[in-house]
């Protein structure tokens, strides 16, 4: 498997980060050694093993229904560049 | 006319032919909890912008998830109420997009692996007939926050106080074939949830909203698809994304049906888009998002493990499971011998059936479902109330039954008492009583009344010997006498005796 420079373009617009334009070919190049690498795993035979997401084999934690957190307006709008009336207030965006 | 072979088809005559249409739907379900799926901040509706936020729900960065044990039990409750299966494993994935209302960038959602897995519903059209609707799926995922677009012509206000509420996820299979029948579908879940207590169901306050899924396709088409499972005997489907009531989901699937059918047949093609409905112009238009917006790049959430589920969990959520509304209007027909019509008004909400079932307290039910379905069901239509907000209580109702069962009264005075009950309240017992409403049922009383009348009105009484019809003119006598308390039967039966011997 391997990207394109376009892929890598794509990925960054979906990433909202700015398009790499002058270090596109370089970063296209770094990507598919890294897919390189991980492509290696495909030597390993992993025949009749179920396939897993983590190695922690303790059950999900689970937490009871009670309210304890939140009301920490002022907290959560600290950092906001704008905020009013409790609101975060961010450019216009929309559908 | 006999429901089962009756034609649901709905078509729709175009230039070429008559159309049909398919249409499955994705309905979001608010889980009834008191706190978040992942965050321990209350789910309470209506609170000031941003408090019922925490850390976590604002997505600061450090912040993990912790899932609340009551969302996976509410999502199980459900399933079991859909008849599906509940998986034993499943997973949570981060669904990656940006909107201003999504703080995190992504939002924890269930992608290949959802708790609850195949099921299937009984729902019910208006006129009582009844179809079945595959489920393919339910899955838990957070919920978004609330952007508002009118409060300054150039900037959006975000209110994260939604953001992080657990949401269920139901996908329907393709298998609903007319606006009718969507909208009876999503009224039949919404029944569901509302008596399992699992989600409130009021759309009106977004805790129902419907993605809705609508292609078209020639007469034949879609057997083909349900006898193979092949896709492609259907059309290329639209999605028509948050309609957020019944009315709105059957204009949506209406108009966009047309559209569709004018598209193919003027030679043009089905674009598989995502597309809103707007409720002032009663039209659907391609969302302007770019085609990538529907690029998730779905993985398994690292910071959540997957959610295993033990059998007694299971269990002990079934044996709690209430009575379900086909269960429910099964009952009411089988053991207290209602009609199927009278069962499923009564069953098809559950504030109506809950008062129906304390009208009926020691009470004959056909009786009480007679006077709660056309008495005070009339009476609410007439003013635009729901049940809750009735002004005549279950137990007053019942009392009033009950005094009709015992011949205290007859049907005609307990509609004026019922008049009474509604405009002033009170006690139906007490107001009989006091206004001396009390049916005469002392046949001596009634016999006197009658001798006099016969005597008064010979010629009358010699008439009915002829024209036994005549003699509604004296029951119509003894009545006015009475102030309409005399027992209708006994006058019959003493005018009969006395007038025809």
């Amino acid at each position: 498997m391997s990207v394109t420079q376009d892929d890598v373009r794509r990925i960054a617009r979906l990433a909202r980060i700015a398009e790499p334009t002058d270090r596109i070919e370089q970063l296209t190049g770094e990507l598919n050694g890294i897919l390189d690498w991980v492509e290696q795993l495909g030597e390993v035979d992993v025949e009749g093993v179920e396939p897993m997401t983590t190695a922690v084999s303790t059950p999900l934690p689970l937490r009871p229904d009670a309210v304890t957190d939140g009301e920490i307006t002022q907290d959560i709008l600290k950092n906001a560049p704008r905020s009013e009336e409790g609101f975060f207030v961010v450019p216009k965006s929309v559908e | 006319m006999p429901l089962d072979t009756a034609d649901y088809t709905y078509r729709i005559p175009g230039q070429t032919g008559d159309w049909e249409i398919v249409v499955g739907l994705e309905v979001h379900a608010q889980v009834r909890s008191k706190s978040k799926l992942f965050s321990g901040a209350s789910t309470e509706f209506g609170a000031a912008p941003n408090s019922h936020v925490s850390l976590v729900d604002a997505a600061m960065p450090g912040m993990l998830p912790v899932i609340n044990e009551e969302c996976v039990a509410q999502a199980v409750r459900t399933g079991l109420g859909l008849n599906a299966k509940i998986n034993r494993f499943s997973r949570f994935d981060r669904k990656n997009y940006f909107y201003p209302d999504l703080p995190q960038g992504y939002q924890i959602s269930q992608f290949e692996f959802p708790i609850v897995g195949e099921g299937e519903i009984e729902c019910e059209r208006d006129d009582g007939s009844r179809f079945t609707v595959g489920i393919e799926r339910l899955h838990l995922e957070q919920d978004a926050g609330k952007s508002i677009h009118d409060l300054d012509p150039n900037a959006t206000y975000v209110d994260l106080n939604r953001s992080g509420v657990a949401l269920m996820e139901i996908v329907s299979r393709p298998h609903l074939r007319s606006p009718g029948d969507a909208a009876a579908y999503v009224r039949t879940l919404r029944t569901i949830v509302r008596y399992l207590d699992t989600c409130g169901g009021d759309m009106e306050k977004g805790q129902m909203r419907a993605d809705v899924n609508v292609s078209v396709c020639k007469p034949g088409a879609y057997e083909k698809f349900r006898e193979s499972g092949d896709f492609s005997h259907l059309g290329t489907r639209c999605e028509i994304k948050n309609v957020n009531s019944l009315r709105f989901i059957q204009q949506a699937i209406e108009y966009e049906a047309q559209r569709q059918i004018d598209l193919l047949e003027d030679g043009g093609k089905v674009i598989q888009q995502t597309r809103l409905f707007d409720a002032n112009t009663g039209v659907t238009r391609a969302m302007r998002s770019k085609e990538e917006a529907h690029d998730y790049r779905y993985f398994p959430d690292p910071d959540l493990l997957p959610l295993k589920l033990e059998e007694a969990f299971i269990e002990t959520l079934k044996a709690g499971l209430p009575e379900l509304p086909a269960e429910k209007r099964e009952r009411f027909v089988s053991r207290l011998g209602l009609s199927e019509y009278d069962a499923s008004v009564l069953a098809a909400d559950k504030d109506r059936a809950d008062y129906f079932e304390k009208v009926i307290e020691g009470r004959d039910a056909k009786l009480a479902a007679n006077w709660v379905n056309n008495e005070l069901f009339g009476r609410l239509n007439k003013e635009g109330l729901s049940i809750t907000e009735s002004p005549v209580g279950p137990q007053q109702l019942g009392k009033l039954v009950k005094l009709i069962e015992e011949d205290v009264i007859s049907g005609k005075i307990a509609k004026e008492v019922f008049e009474i009950l509604w405009d002033e309240g009170g006690d139906p017992e007490a107001i009989v009583e006091k206004k001396g409403l009390k049916q005469i049922t002392d046949t001596g009383a009634i016999e006197k009344v009658v001798d006099d009348l016969i005597a008064q009105n010979p010629e009358q009484a010699a008439q009915v010997r002829d024209k036994p019809k005549a003699m509604g003119w004296f029951v119509g006598q003894v009545m006015k006498a009475t102030g309409g308390k005399a027992n209708p039967q006994a006058v019959n039966e003493i005018l009969q005796k006395k007038l025809l011997g």
